[in-house]
């Protein structure tokens, strides 16, 4: 195709929104049908390629296909096992057995003893306690990707949230819990709340790309944390910080051994507030105005540079939430990279969620629960852990390029509804 | 002997919606065939299939009496079908060769790229149909008159026979168009066929020698130009009787609303755009602002709406200085602003029509109470405006992209004007818009300006301004040349001063 056509077939296809970026088109809805589907067989295709990738790299399997000639109901037979086994154990590691769940029950029902009940339910209790800060930090991206920003800075957020609420945690004592938790929740808060400001502020001042400014915010936090953690805020001779008062512990919402506290509850929380706050209030629709169309939010006489730096502040203060839930309900204390990739992981989460708070909680979950799953996975059928990286990832590329996905399942397009592209290509 | 170009029974659909109904067309040798009708008439659909760029979903194609299937615009060239397109597609640092060669290029020994050849081939091409262009020339330094010739060239380059012209005046000045139709007289004099594709009446009755109708999809009907008039076609565009002239009563004038002094405005490359331009928008009137496009009407009205930083000079609203004031203090000083590019400025597309209507005011009551936004409220007020504007829409919710052009442009208007205002500043109002839009956004304006708002009223369309406006400014290279009622500004004398050329000067080089 001559670069002429291509153009020309570009124009036809891309009418309305003049300057499209690469966010909007992943995010401008494409019908609610797709919307919905694509992550559907997204994560299905993936799971499939997973199975793939799992028999291919288990040397029992191979040697079952090379005698095939001789033993094919052996080759398909363990196959099928293999793949089986991989995926059984995977949804007992991220849910628990069903029989380990029914005997507590019925323990439970009968004596009155809930520990068995609880002991079988720690798989799914580990599930969530993973996906609360990938809910948080998730949010906080896709509250950015809303107003047309990009926060890559999660992970560094996470960080600083952590440091200010581990901080607070163990320097105050004395205090009743009822102050001392919401002092150390608002310390993470704030704290992720600066991270985040300080490149929406250079964007909207100087137009410098919050993209660049995110990601040294990140090394500023990283190494802000090794120094730390190095002397100021380091236990004698290790690089923790000392342990935090039970007066700030997230409360643990079943007891022990499940470790899911309460930190779950504020991140749904957390969801439904940022859905009030971007659909239901005026600001709210600021931010998206300024994010869909930043030349119709300036016509409209929104405030373009407080809207931005507002949108990267609370970007940044969910992202915070995130390292302070961390620290407040899980960790209790502070160790070098903590966080283990939270932040990064979350805009693929915002993009899964397609920047939307209750998909990205459900995307959070899915992701949780693959993640503790892997651990069994490994443990028990031998599959690694990585398997759960890649179909993670094949996830991501999936939705971020639905159109592998529409052509798989022979979708149809969408977005090319005829009446915009009629009167779009006839406006002069 | 068959027709150069023949559509039988051409349909296509999109999903919700018959774009091309059935559509028989013929062109004939050397025939200059108007393509006329409003906008989402299914003209660009039918011209694209004809491209190659959609594939119908019935119908047949033939040239020359034989059957064709055209899957791509490489296709399409290689049967000698050429567009010109509305939005030029040239690359403004190349010189003409070097866009006419794009894509096609001719080299020596396979590596090389042969400039002289090419050169020589445009120069030929130009001369033997009068299109005057320098091969040399670097496309950033012509006119828009001149850029779209270099179009032409690279259609004819390619050996087209069949040439398709899409809106191809909308950025032109009435000379240049004058310019274009020579040109297209000797095209075809010279054997080449035409369709001609516009919803612009007077240019289909001095051109055309045959045209055909299409309305929601459809042939209406084929007539010449002897047999129709400006009205008569109209009609049929639109299904029912259009009123073309704009009725109105003479203006009465009343206190200065707008008043501007010695204006300076940057463009983006800060360069001034606007160059000391002063003038006073009464109560009750119409100030039209006539000139080509790109001489820093849109750098004014962008200054008066708070949208770019004045330089210099001073703007006073209803005596209140707004000459640094934010888009929203200006807003709510009275002052409502139909933006030029309704797409960037003045819509957000993927927003719903009833977000749309509130897009400058959703932080007021009712629409907003402390922190939260009444959507009961917002819903209310569209659904009387939609019904008052007689917008078309399925629902207030869906979102405004769904709407065709003409119902996206009154969703602003009614956004505009249902607001108590006192200045009503108007850039291309009717920009793109179907005849019978054009006719409503027109009676609109009237209205407000008879209800005692003041309007300023920026268009490249010389007949609007003349139609509309109770006086009328000249803009050329960020100056108002001149002033004038509207009773004494002549088609003839606005052309001219729309290319700078000012009558003072005339007379003094004539004496």
């Amino acid at each position: 195709m001559s670069q002429e056509e291509q153009t020309l077939k570009e124009k036809q296809e891309e009418p309305a929104p003049k300057q499209r970026s690469l966010l909007k088109r992943i995010f401008v809805r494409q019908g609610t049908r797709s919307v919905i589907l694509v992550p559907i067989l997204a994560v299905f295709t993936a799971l499939v390629i997973g199975a793939i990738i799992i028999l291919v790299s288990s040397p029992d399997v191979i040697t079952a296909w090379r005698n095939f000639p001789q033993a094919p109901g052996k080759a398909l037979s363990l196959t099928w096992i293999t793949v089986r086994d991989a995926y059984l154990t995977l949804l007992q590691g991220a849910f628990g057995s069903p029989a380990g769940i029914a005997a507590g029950f019925q323990t439970w029902v009968q004596s009155g003893d809930s520990k068995a009940l609880r002991e079988a339910l720690r798989p799914f209790s580990e599930s969530l306690t993973i996906s609360t800060p990938y809910i948080f930090a998730g949010l906080g991206v896709a509250l950015g990707f809303q107003g047309n920003l990009f926060n890559i800075g999660a992970e560094g957020q996470i960080f600083i949230g952590g440091l200010a609420s581990v901080f607070v945690g163990y320097s105050i004592s004395g205090l009743p819990w009822f102050i001392h938790l919401p002092l150390a929740l608002m310390a993470g808060i704030a704290a992720g709340m600066v991270w985040g400001a300080v490149p929406g502020f250079l964007k909207a001042r100087t137009g410098a790309h919050e993209v660049i400014n995110t990601i040294m915010m990140n090394y500023i936090a990283f190494r802000l944390t090794d120094y730390l953690l190095s002397g100021p805020m380091a236990r004698p001779g290790l690089p923790i910080t000392p342990e935090i008062k039970t007066s700030a512990y997230l409360p643990l919402l079943f007891g022990q051994p499940m470790r899911v506290h309460w930190g779950f509850i504020l991140a749904l929380g957390a969801a439904v507030l940022v859905y009030w706050f971007l659909w239901k209030t005026p600001i709210g629709m600021e931010i998206r105005m300024t994010g869909q169309n930043l030349h119709a939010a300036r016509y409209a006489g929104v405030s373009i540079s407080v809207i931005i730096v507002l949108t990267m502040a609370l970007s940044g203060a969910l992202a915070g939430l995130a390292g302070t839930n961390q620290v407040l309900g899980v960790d209790h204390r502070l160790v070098r990279a903590f966080s283990s990739g939270y932040g990064f992981d979350s805009i693929s989460l915002a993009l899964l969620g397609n920047s939307h708070p209750f998909g990205v909680v459900l995307a959070s979950l899915l992701f949780g629960f693959l993640r503790g799953g892997a651990a069994r996975m490994q443990s028990v059928a031998g599959v690694p852990v990585e398997i759960i990286r890649i179909i993670q990832g094949l996830i991501i590329v999936f939705v971020a390029a639905p159109e592998i996905i529409r052509s798989l399942y022979r979708l149809k397009e969408v977005k090319k509804t005829g009446p915009v592209v009629a009167q779009t290509t006839e406006q002069s | 002997m068959p027709p150069v170009l023949e559509l039988r029974g051409v349909t296509k659909t999109f999903p919700g919606v018959l774009a091309n109904d059935h559509i028989d067309l013929t062109l004939n040798e050397g025939e200059i065939l108007a393509l006329l009708g409003e906008n989402g008439a299914g003209k660009t659909t039918l011209m694209n299939i004809l491209y190659g760029l959609y594939t119908p979903d019935e119908g047949e194609i033939y040239i020359r009496g034989e059957k064709v299937s055209i899957h791509s615009p490489s296709d399409a060239i290689a049967r000698g079908i050429g567009m010109v397109h509305q939005h030029f597609m040239l690359v403004p640092v190349f010189t003409v060769t070097e866009n006419v060669m794009l894509g096609n290029e001719a080299t020596r020994s396979g590596i090389f790229l042969d400039r002289a050849v090419v050169a020589e081939r445009v120069r030929e091409i130009s001369e033997r149909f009068g299109l005057k262009v320098d091969p040399d020339a670097h496309i950033e330094d012509l006119s828009v008159g001149a850029q779209q010739r270099v179009e032409i060239i690279k259609v004819l380059y390619r050996q087209a026979d069949i040439l398709i012209f899409d809106e191809p005046t909308a950025v032109l000045t009435p000379q240049e168009v004058d310019d274009l139709f020579e040109v297209i007289h000797s095209l075809v004099k010279q054997g080449k066929s035409l369709i001609f594709i516009t919803h612009k009446l007077n240019e289909v009755m001095s051109i055309a020698d045959r045209i055909q109708v299409l309305r929601n999809g459809k042939v209406v009907g084929t007539t010449t130009p002897d047999q129709s008039t400006e009205a008569s076609l109209a009609s049929m565009m639109v299904g029912r009787e259009v009123i073309l002239e704009v009725e109105k009563k003479p203006a009465k004038p009343g206190e200065v609303v707008l008043e501007v002094k010695d204006l300076l405005v940057r463009d983006d490359r800060h360069l001034l755009a606007v160059k000391g331009i002063s003038f006073q928008v009464r109560a009750g009137e119409v100030l039209g602002v006539a000139g080509v496009q790109g001489n820093g009407q849109t750098e004014l009205v962008e200054a008066l709406t708070g949208l770019r930083k004045v330089e210099g000079g001073q703007v006073t609203i209803l005596g209140q200085e707004t000459t640094t004031a934010s888009p929203r203090e200006i807003t709510e000083v009275g002052s409502a602003h139909v933006p030029e590019d309704r797409l960037r400025d003045g819509l957000v597309l993927t927003l719903s029509v009833a977000d749309n209507l509130v897009l400058n005011t959703y932080y007021q009551p009712p629409f907003s109470k402390g922190m939260s936004l009444k959507r009961e409220e917002i819903n209310k007020a569209a659904e009387i405006r939609v019904e008052q504007f007689d917008v078309r829409t399925p629902s207030v919710s869906v979102p405004v992209s769904n709407l065709s052009g003409g119902n996206q442009q009154k969703v602003i208007v009614a956004r505009e004007f249902s607001r108590p205002i006192k200045l009503l500043i108007a850039s291309q109002p009717t920009r793109g818009l179907d005849v019978g839009s054009i006719e409503y956004i027109h009676k609109r304006i009237i209205e407000k300006r008879d209800e005692g708002c003041a309007v300023l009223l920026v268009s490249p369309e010389l007949e609007e301004v003349m139609s509309l406006s109770d006086r009328i400014a000249v803009v050329f290279e960020g100056k108002f040349l001149d002033i004038m009622p509207a009773e004494q500004a002549k088609r003839e004398k606005l052309g001219l001063l729309m290319a700078g050329v000012q009558e003072s000067v005339k007379e003094a080089v004539a004496a």
